[in-house]
């Protein structure tokens, strides 16, 4: 008894021959199928590099388009010439050109030998499995497709839509019920000779002439009806791309493909020299009985099928770049922002690093410059401080900034001084956590001491500003978190609402324990409020301070200094 | 863009390909060894001046990764570039002592040796200081990269710009013949680009880096472009369109994914900036022969006339293909 191999080959032939010399050699009979459209040429000098072999033969020649019947007549064409010519042969090996066996045969051989009446090949019925490319799945089996796919894509999309507009299905013969799986089986010659020799053939072979995709469906449906126990599960390993083209495999693989203990890996890049030196040399004696395993290379191929469909969230690059921020976030973390509340509170910056370990920046879209964190000119990434570069593209800035710092929760200041523009991006970023004491910008000006006609005008311009800016936090389309406090609210217990905002962050709060925050000391506070109403400014973003109750005297909230943390 | 904007692009392809067909004559072939190109070969194409001591390292690593034929345009070197290019047995190597701004910066010349040479070959177009950077470039060709991009139906690959300084003044290293130029500039700035789409050509525009943090802190505009595209499986009717930065048709510049998914891309590490870079400066400020009036220059010459120094705190130093894909400046898509 033994393994006999159908290699369907198309290209690569010097590759091809090297395998089936190896198989041939290590005494599996081989049986090769070389695609009709290769030049003659090609076709004499591969015959002729395997003319030394007896148990190598070639068979008819079919032309094998991809997604077409031929690949299937190629098949059945090559498994009749190993099923006549090799007696001896009790379980055939469907391969490519491509294909490079992994463990050495024997293993392959007592594998098999454990498991006598197995058929190995993968078949699920389409409603169970998504793996379909292109959105055809059963409707493979009940639509005709007379146009290419690959040379005539726009016939056959067409001719599929007027298919489904009509209604038209064509009808399953009675005893199959389609099943789809990988291309590559091994199947026991008692049901490849079933299939082959049955009294039906010539009306499944009618049906799947015009089935879409058969070398997926044409044994794998036909198994299910002959076949005595059933594996599904391929002993080739191949894996597919989002696209349904294979994944191939290179020399920087070695480690993983003889990890996985399969028994054979498919495609291999022709020029991988080190895989098929390792893999074709004269292999020990093999005699381990592992199990195929190939989870880690599944693993490495559905990531980079996860790369290319979603990416890296957050990241704008030269090949990523997605155009609708609708769907796609603007940044690649939480990061929060603070409106107001460096004027409420003394050294707020400093407070905020040390309660929450997160990097703490002054307003980053300040008109003059960029207040990165420590004061610094350039930060992470190399980003430069230059507010002309920064407003040259402020979504990018803050994009980049969140993606250099990832690992690290990044804070920063926002005011109605500082630059607008990124307003509407950071209301549609749901990593923005915003959070807003409205009508803070009147403390620095009440402090300043600058002329009462100056603050109003200065007032009024903040205000018409800030205004603008809330507009657009509380509509209806905002994906940010956002907390808004008017300042009088917000001083009704200020440390309280700050620890709130901080615990929410979730950071990891050092062990040290942490400085009392102080509120800034406000005496003559309402009084001031009430001269830029009296002048008719009035500051309606700061919320309803209660009147002094008189004037000169101290106001009856003293401000105090408070403990924030636990 | 609608059926006429279409069309415009068309008439302008033409236009620069009969362009560069007229260039033709300016060209004098000095050694042309195209006879020697196989089928399939990936090609290599270039315009230089005086970048004798670049070459033997630029033809060292563009040969190890797996370029078969160079094809270079020598406009009017002094410094024996010509000489040295015309011995090398895979090098063809033409002359022109026309203007290199009358020819659009060399891509009509350039063209016009497309045109006649790589139809239906991989063609790889950079200056000699721009060195590629693809994934797995340790441990794979360029010839596998190509192979996948065929064997994926993509026919261009994009390959970011990404300017290398050294630490300190440039003028404080010196750069022996032969050596890699990244054991000296090894250091790059990993995060700070800005991106937007060109609608005319669909192409994305990158700028920022050193020179931007630098020289452009009043005119961030006015950076220069990083985006490139240096890989394409070339057919005669393409053209590029200023430098490698994009392409007619239009369609080869869509290197980028729009949808959140990440395609595969490289970078070219740009060895532009060691010894001698303000002199070249000063020198290519009198030449006027640079794009936008040798606007580059003039800032970079607008200082007091030492060496910049580009490096700061954040810079960071270059390690291999995998720091650059994890700091994400560029992708191995789902090539695995």
């Amino acid at each position: 008894m033994s393994t006999g191999i159908v290699m369907l080959a198309h290209t690569a032939f010097n590759r091809a021959a090297q395998v089936a010399r190896h198989w041939s050699e290590k005494g599996c009979p081989v049986v090769i199928h070389v695609d009709n459209r290769v030049p003659e040429n090609a076709f004499l000098k591969f015959t002729k590099a395997l003319s030394d072999l007896s148990n190598v033969k070639f068979c008819a020649r079919h032309a094998c388009e991809w997604g077409t019947w031929g690949m299937v007549a190629a098949t059945q064409s090559a498994s009749e010439m190993m099923l006549a010519e090799f007696r001896e042969v009790d379980h055939v090996l469907l391969t490519s050109g491509s294909c490079l066996p992994l463990r050495p045969v024997q293993e392959l051989e007592s594998f098999l030998k454990r498991h006598p009446d197995t058929d190995f090949i993968e078949s699920a019925t389409t409603e169970d499995v998504p793996w379909t490319v292109g959105g055809l799945d059963q409707e493979r089996f009940t639509l005709r497709f007379p146009f290419s796919w690959k040379k005539h894509r726009w016939l056959f999309d067409r001719y599929v839509r007027l298919q489904r507009r009509v209604g038209f299905r064509r009808k399953t013969p009675n005893d199959l019920t389609p099943h789809m799986g990988s291309q590559w089986w091994c199947l026991t010659r008692h049901t490849l000779d079933a299939i082959l020799n049955s009294p039906d053939r010539a009306e499944h072979d009618a049906y799947f002439r015009k089935v879409w995709i058969p070398d997926e469906s044409y044994f794998q449906t036909l198994a299910r009806v002959y076949a005595r126990k059933i594996r599904s599960q391929s002993l080739t390993l191949a894996q597919f791309d989002y696209q349904g083209k294979p994944y191939i495999f290179y020399d920087d693989h070695l480690p993983l493909l003889k990890r996985s203990n399969c028994f054979i890996a498919r495609k291999i890049w022709p020029a991988s020299n080190t895989l098929y030196n390792t893999f074709l040399r004269k292999q020990s004696k093999g005699n381990s009985d592992v199990e195929p395993n190939p989870g880690r290379i599944a693993r490495l191929f559905s990531n980079a099928t996860e790369r290319r469909i979603r990416g890296r969230a957050g990241l704008y690059m030269q090949s990523r770049f997605p155009r609708n921020t609708w769907d796609h976030h603007l940044t690649s973390a939480p990061y929060s922002v603070f409106e107001g509340f460096g004027d409420v509170f003394e050294n707020f910056d400093s407070w905020l690093g040390k309660a929450t370990g997160a990097n703490v920046h002054g307003h980053l879209f300040d008109r003059d410059r960029v207040q990165f964190a420590g004061d610094q000119d350039c930060f992470c990434g190399a980003m430069s401080g230059n507010a002309a570069i920064r407003d040259y593209n402020p979504e990018g800035f803050l994009s980049s900034l969140i993606w250099n710092t990832r690992g690290e929760r990044q804070c920063f200041q926002f005011g109605p001084a500082d630059n607008q523009k990124i307003s509407k991006q950071l209301a549609t970023d749901p990593n923005a956590r915003i959070s807003v004491i409205s009508g803070a910008w009147i403390i620095p000006l009440f402090k300043s001491g600058r002329s009462f006609g100056q603050i109003r005008t200065e007032a009024a311009r903040l205000q018409k500003t800030e205004s603008k800016h809330l507009d657009i936090l509380r509509a209806s389309w905002v994906k940010a978190q956002v907390r808004i406090w008017t300042l009088a609210d917000f001083m009704e217990a200020p440390v309280e609402n700050l620890q709130s905002i901080v615990d929410e962050m979730g950071a990891h709060l050092p062990h040290k324990p942490v400085p009392a925050i102080k509120v800034t000391e406000l005496p003559g506070f309402r009084e001031f409020l009430q001269d830029l109403r009296d002048q008719g400014m009035h500051p309606w973003l700061t919320g309803d301070f209660q009147a002094p109750t008189a004037p000169g005297k101290p106001t009856p909230r003293e401000p105090r200094s408070y403990m924030a943390g636990k | 863009m609608g059926v006429l904007g279409t069309y415009r692009l068309r008439v302008r392809r033409r236009r620069f390909l009969l362009r560069a067909i007229r260039k033709r004559r300016e060209l004098r072939a000095v050694a042309k060894r195209t006879k020697t190109i196989k089928r399939n070969d990936i090609l290599l194409f270039s315009t230089l001046r005086n970048e004798r001591f670049r070459l033997p390292y630029f033809l060292k690593y563009y040969r190890d990764m797996g370029v078969q034929h160079f094809l270079f345009v020598d406009n009017n070197s002094t410094d024996g570039s010509l000489e040295y290019l015309a011995k090398q047995d895979d090098v063809s190597v033409w002359t022109t002592k026309h203007s290199y701004k009358n020819s659009r910066f060399g891509v009509d010349w350039l063209t016009w040796l497309q045109m006649r040479y790589a139809h239906d070959h991989w063609a790889l177009t950079v200056d000699v200081d721009e060195f590629l950077v693809f994934p797995f470039c340790d441990t794979r060709s360029l010839r596998a990269l190509t192979d996948w991009l065929d064997a994926s139906d993509v026919t261009s690959f994009g390959a970011m710009l990404l300017d290398m300084y050294p630490k300190g003044p440039l003028d404080h290293f010196h750069y022996t013949e032969g050596q890699n130029p990244f054991e000296i500039a090894s250091w790059f700035d990993s995060g700070n680009y800005t991106l937007s789409l060109n609608p005319m050509y669909d192409n994305l525009w990158i700028q920022g880096g050193p020179r931007a943090r630098q020289f452009f802190t009043d005119t961030p505009e006015q950076a220069p472009a990083l985006n490139k595209i240096p890989l394409v499986r070339w057919n005669r009717r393409y053209a590029y369109v200023s430098s490698t930065h994009a392409l007619l048709p239009r369609g080869l510049n869509k290197v980028y994914d729009q949808t959140g998914g990440e395609k595969a891309s490289g970078c070219l590490l740009h060895a532009k900036f060691l010894e001698g870079f303000a002199e070249k400066a000063a020198e290519e400020l009198v030449r006027k022969q640079h794009y936008a009036g040798s606007r580059e220059y003039i800032s970079y010459a607008s200082g007091d006339g030492t060496e910049p120094d580009f490096w700061c705190k954040w810079s960071e130093r270059y390690i291999n293909w995998r720091q650059l894909e994890m700091l994400g400046l560029m992708s191995k898509g789902n090539w695995a």
